[in-house]
């Protein structure tokens, strides 16, 4: 049967334990017994994630083509496409616009502050390097909502900001609760997300690529147009996807910020559970918003993305 | 690799002024707070002369202590199991070949990606559910509250303890736990003497970070939540939307430290001996 028992003749008394192991079945064994210990080990969690996320996944998607009852409750019957049909509504669609908007708007800013920074920091010797990583990382992990408050504190009536555009002659800072005010607050969260993955993809970068171009005569403009910048591509589309998804279904931001006036998607979706109890079109709203981050996050692979 | 190329003055000049502006902009405005945190006025953004008030405040405050308490607890309790699932679903992906292997390690993705908000409706719409089943199936009443509140943090956790985690072992040859295997240690033995210790500033820095993450929650939280779960930035972001106080940025300030002090904790573990973080 297998091939072991061929080669070796079946008589032989084994002598030294060694060659036995070599032996295709213990190695298939050994394969199979790996394997198992692989999935037990991936188990607990696997059951954790499959209960507690991959069904709640799916449960919004089975929401969002339920029917809202009278009294607020939802109905888990007469299936239908109510809720999003609803997002085609001029007050959402207008809604899904500006979200799409400020989160694009977000993300150029982003793009255009963080490239050079991440630049900078990747021609650093590695000392230098690693302690300004650390100060960009401790914001990429501190806590959000007070980063958000301590903007709110600043451009409020009479802040800092505001005493300071009035010294230097500008007038009054009344950017609070505007849009504005929501992208600075959106820059401000995500700028981290956007500076790692560019900072890890001009690092890796083969410099010898740039110098062959400018030893070959290309300005510093043509090097970077066509060696630097498509040699880092990887690294912008990572930073803007992990920039533009959070922005698009951001809540936090424009609660604080933008004072609820001009609500974004996140802001819409979490109005139909905790408000209008409209739960249908809440989960048909956050069915879509996860469809969106599903799609960015396949070209985000596609495009040989690897690090968070 | 060779090194960069040399850039001439001019760029390399903005680079500079721009990476100065970066850091600028992202430790001002914490510098301010912290600063505003200390000041004896009424109004928030506005010097008039120190005070340690605030603090006092939040010292005094029953609903502030009581909502910074939960948080803990949910914080220590959804770390210590996020840390055990996390580093097994880790060493299973980077040691073992097994089926399904791949999918799993989607499903580990997805948690870090989906925005807030969708995992906020994610997590109510289930537990509305889990909850009923429970009632149904098994005569088991419980309501929205601490229990399901660690769950979702759970959630989330395992798979930023597992990218850590993975990362540590990514960076270190399995030929020691190979070399220990040989030597006729048991599988257990080997894991035990050999890759936990080698593994450990990987666990201990995804452990804190998981601290953070649980510390930091505010819109899964919000949703997951009933009377008396209500934890520390659930209750400080329901201040904010009724208008700032003093109050806020003492109680802002100190969770800000809290957090800032676990991640430098979690980036300086993951960095000793010679681990790269994730």
């Amino acid at each position: 049967m297998s091939h072991g028992a061929i080669v070796r003749p079946p008589m032989e008394p084994p002598t030294d334990p060694e060659p036995a192991e070599a032996t295709p079945e213990f190695e298939a064994a050994n394969k199979r017994l790996d394997r198992r210990r692989g999935l037990l080990l991936a188990l607990p969690s696997w059951a954790f994630l499959t209960l507690f996320f991959a069904v709640p996944l799916l449960i919004v998607v089975v929401y969002s083509f339920a029917t809202r009852n009278r009294f607020g409750g939802t109905d888990l019957s007469g299936w239908n496409i109510e809720g999003y049909r609803e997002l085609g509504q001029e007050f959402v669609r207008n809604l899904v616009l500006r979200s799409l908007w400020l989160a694009i708007i977000t993300t150029v800013i982003c793009l255009v502050v963080a490239y050079p920074f991440a630049y900078f920091l990747a021609t650093r010797s590695p000392a230098v390097r690693n302690l300004m990583l650390v100060f960009v990382m401790i914001p990429f992990w501190s806590n959000f909502l007070v980063r958000n408050y301590a903007w709110r504190v600043l451009l409020g009536n009479d802040g800092p900001v505001s005493q300071a555009t009035e010294a230097a002659g500008l007038g009054e800072t009344t950017i609070l609760f505007t849009q504005s005010a929501v992208v600075l607050g959106l820059v401000y969260g995500f700028l981290p997300f956007m500076i790692l993955p560019l900072y890890a993809a001009i690092e890796r970068m083969d410099w010898s690529l740039v110098e062959a171009s400018r030893d070959l005569g290309a300005t510093g403009w043509q090097t970077f147009r066509q060696v630097s910048f498509p040699l880092s591509l990887p690294g912008v589309i990572a930073g803007s996807i992990l920039v533009f998804v959070p922005s698009f279904g951001a809540y936090v931001t424009p609660q604080i910020l933008g004072g609820g006036k001009d609500p974004m998607l996140g802001t819409y979706i979490v109005a139909q559970f905790l408000e209008a109890r409209n739960w249908p079109e809440g989960a048909a709203a956050s069915t879509v918003l996860m469809a969106v981050m599903l799609g960015a996050t396949l070209v985000y692979f596609r495009t040989g993305g690897r690090t968070l | 690799m060779s090194r960069p190329a040399q850039l001439r003055r001019g760029p390399k000049w903005l680079l500079g002024a721009n990476a100065t502006l970066v850091y600028l902009f992202f430790y001002a405005p914490i510098a301010l707070l912290v600063l505003y945190s200390f000041s004896d006025d009424n109004l928030v953004g506005r010097w008039g002369g120190f005070t340690l008030d605030w603090y006092r405040a939040f010292g005094q405050n029953d609903e502030v202590q009581g909502a910074l308490s939960v948080s803990i607890r949910v914080a220590i309790l959804s770390t210590l199991i996020s840390v055990v699932l996390g580093t097994m679903a880790a060493l299973s992906l980077e040691r073992y070949r097994f089926r399904g292997s791949r999918i799993f390690d989607a499903l580990l993705y997805l948690p870090i990606i989906v925005p807030d908000v969708t995992m906020a409706v994610m997590m109510l719409l289930f537990f509305t559910q889990f909850l009923n089943v429970l009632d149904a199936v098994f005569g088991i009443q419980m309501t929205k509250g601490f229990t399901t509140v660690t769950l979702s943090h759970i959630a989330f956790s395992i798979s930023f303890v597992s990218i850590v985690v993975r990362a540590r072992l990514a960076g270190m040859s399995a030929d020691l736990e190979e070399a220990a295997q040989d030597l006729y240690a048991s599988r257990w033995q080997a894991f035990r003497f050999v890759t936990l210790p080698l593994i450990t500033p990987g666990v201990v820095g995804g452990a804190l970070l998981a601290l953070t993450l649980s510390l930091d929650d505010v819109v899964i939280t919000q949703f997951v939540s009933g009377p008396g779960s209500t934890t520390l930035p659930v209750y400080v972001f329901g201040l904010i939307r009724r208008g700032v106080s003093p109050l806020i940025n003492a109680v802002s300030v100190i969770m800000l430290a809290i957090s800032i002090v676990l991640v430098v904790a979690s980036l300086v573990v993951q960095r000793a001996r010679g681990g790269e973080p994730a």
